[in-house]
């Protein structure tokens, strides 16, 4: 059993960074757009600084549409999509497409809910001493939602695992692919065996890793 | 220094309606520390936050330095709230940021060069009591001591007007002192109009000069603090004197009473006034202090003293004019 682990070892490897490249690039453009997003609705929110209805609401609405199709849906629907703009389906880079749409609403949703624990007297006290919506957000907002912001990051990276495996079944690449490869078309209970390990060990360290930090920049 | 001219605040929504403040004015004078009381929900918060227009009045107008604050664009408004510094029961510093970095923030959102924030943070932060906290985050330090960097934050640009919400209604009564007198010391030093909102009467007597009452969204009552606290007209007000001027005097004691009791009350020095003694020596009456206290108002003197008086009726009763001739107020409160 060991021989065939080694055996495999290599593919696993190449599958393992596969897996990374999707989740890493999901979560920039997490932070990137579902960051911004996350805040846009928060801060137009009623009785919020920048109110207003409209671009809450459109906000709103596409951030729901988009979280309620199922993911492997969404991954279909987007071929089109990722085709125009990589000439590609497959691979990992391909795959990271419809995982990126799917992180921004998910991590949108975590980073305004939690600004939303802020008290709304912190953001008075700011307004009170005459600073901007810009400063307000850059150096009130951000800093206190910051535990927030990165405990949200890791369930959106451990998400973004799941997804990447479904991602991986339709040519995707990385650990869920090699595990459906080997384990559902051959019967190799090894390699099976092996990808759920690895994977287990990934999402703990995530966790860990994310627990760790947000811990470490709470000065609650 | 402050204006505030027919201010109305109603609260809609689609099946309620609540008025916050009700057609209030107001003038509050350039240095006074002016206090505002009334129970919860009276409306007094949102007569504060008016002030600055975090709570932007339905009618009405509000002038601060002769700026008519309602007539400023969003930028303006940003400029003029820097001259309007504002604390909280609830203190509200950004947690995440350190002593030192809550009170830069305040320079820093009046444009502040960088260069310039460091020494008038610490001295800010000296002129507090915390000058060696600066590097400590919120989460570690007492409630006197947050509500002592939030002042340093509303200073922090030199603000004319300083707006108190329920600032120490959260501190335990030694803490409330010193946060009293931080505020009184600021008042004197830098001449800052000081706006104060309470439940608290005590921190009227303590520190206002001034002080209005209200009542479901009203003003119904203002002077000052002297004159409210010596002559109180309206109901509400009275029962706020009471729980500072609290003259219980035991029911076995009333009961046991021989004579009439009256309370006199002595404004200012009573010292250099012989009231008592004049009063028991022009007439055949004998007097008997049951109870006494002197409160002082923002530093004046306000005496009170429960007596008993003994004697005939006819001579008891012209005692009572006299002592009513000299001190204006006497008030008979139990009948022989
Ligand atoms: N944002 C709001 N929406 C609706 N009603 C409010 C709001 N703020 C205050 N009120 C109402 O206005 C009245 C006055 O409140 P407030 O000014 O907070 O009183 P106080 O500070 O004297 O306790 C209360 O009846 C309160 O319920
Ligand atoms: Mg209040």
């Amino acid at each position: 059993m060991l021989d065939r682990v080694i055996e495999i070892l290599p593919e696993l490897n190449v599958a393992f960074i596969e897996t990374l490249i999707m989740v890493g690039i999901g979560l920039l453009v997490a932070i990137i757009l579902g960051l911004p997003v996350g805040i846009l609705l928060y801060v137009t929110d009623r009785g919020l600084f920048l109110e207003n209805q409209f671009v809450k609401g459109v906000l709103g609405v596409i951030v729901n549409l988009i979280r309620s199709i199922p993911f492997i849906i969404l991954l279909v629907f987007l071929f089109p999509f990722t085709e125009f703009l990589l000439d590609k389906t497959t691979g990992p880079f391909a795959a990271s497409v419809s995982l990126s749409v799917a992180a921004i609403p998910f991590y949108a949703r975590i980073v305004e809910s939690s600004a939303r624990e802020i008290d709304k007297g912190v953001i008075e006290a700011a307004i009170a001493v005459g600073a901007s919506p810009w400063m307000i957000i850059k150096d009130i907002i951000l800093p206190e939602t910051k535990p927030g912001l990165i405990s949200g990051l890791t369930i959106t990276a451990i998400s973004l695992i799941g997804y990447s495996a479904m991602a991986g079944t339709i040519g995707g690449g990385g650990i869920g692919d090699l595990a459906i490869r080997y384990g559902y078309y051959r019967y190799d209970n090894t390699v099976m065996f092996t990808t759920v390990i690895v994977l287990i060990v990934l999402v703990q360290f995530i966790q860990y890793l994310g627990d760790f930090i947000a811990k470490a920049v709470n000065k609650r | 220094m402050i204006t505030i001219e027919n201010v109305n605040k109603v609260y809609e929504t689609k099946t309620s309606r609540v008025v916050g403040v009700d057609d209030v004015s107001l003038e509050i004078k350039k240095g006074e520390i002016y206090g505002i009381v009334g129970y919860s929900g009276a409306g007094k918060s949102t007569l504060l936050r008016c002030m600055n227009i975090l709570e932007r009045p339905t009618s009405g107008k509000i002038f601060i330095d002769e700026v008519d604050l309602l007539s400023l664009s969003n930028k303006e408004l940003r400029k003029a709230r820097q001259s309007i510094g504002m604390i909280f029961q609830g203190f509200f510093l950004t947690s995440s940021k350190t002593v030192f970095d809550n009170v830069a923030f305040a320079l820093k959102a009046a444009g502040v060069p960088k260069s310039e924030r460091k020494d008038r943070v610490l001295e800010l932060l000296d002129l507090v009591g915390l000058g060696d906290k600066a590097n400590q985050y919120p989460a570690k330090l007492s409630g006197g001591q947050k509500q002592r960097v939030s002042i340093a934050r509303a200073l922090a640009n030199n603000p004319k007007v300083l707006l108190c919400d329920e600032a120490t209604s959260a501190l335990d009564p030694s803490t409330t002192k010193s946060i009293l007198a931080l505020l009184k010391k600021i008042n004197k030093e830098f001449g800052i109009t000081i706006v104060i909102i309470t439940h608290e009467m005590e921190v009227v007597k303590e520190i206002c000069d001034k002080c209005a009452v209200m009542q479901d969204g009203q003003v119904i009552e203002q002077g000052s603090s002297y004159e409210i606290f010596a002559n109180p007209t309206k109901p509400l007000t009275k029962q706020f004197i009471q729980t500072v001027l609290n003259f219980e005097l035991p029911e076995q004691l009333l009961e046991s009473c021989q004579g009439t009791l009256v309370q006199l009350q002595f404004r200012g020095s009573i010292a250099g006034d012989p009231v008592v003694s004049d009063v028991l020596q022009k007439f055949p009456v004998q007097g008997n202090i049951l109870h006494g206290k002197v409160e002082y108002i923002k530093d004046t003197p306000l005496g009170i003293f429960i007596m008993e008086l003994l004697g005939d009726q006819q001579d008891v009763n012209n005692a009572i004019d006299y002592l009513q001739q000299r001190l204006k107020q006497v008030e008979v409160i139990q009948h022989a």
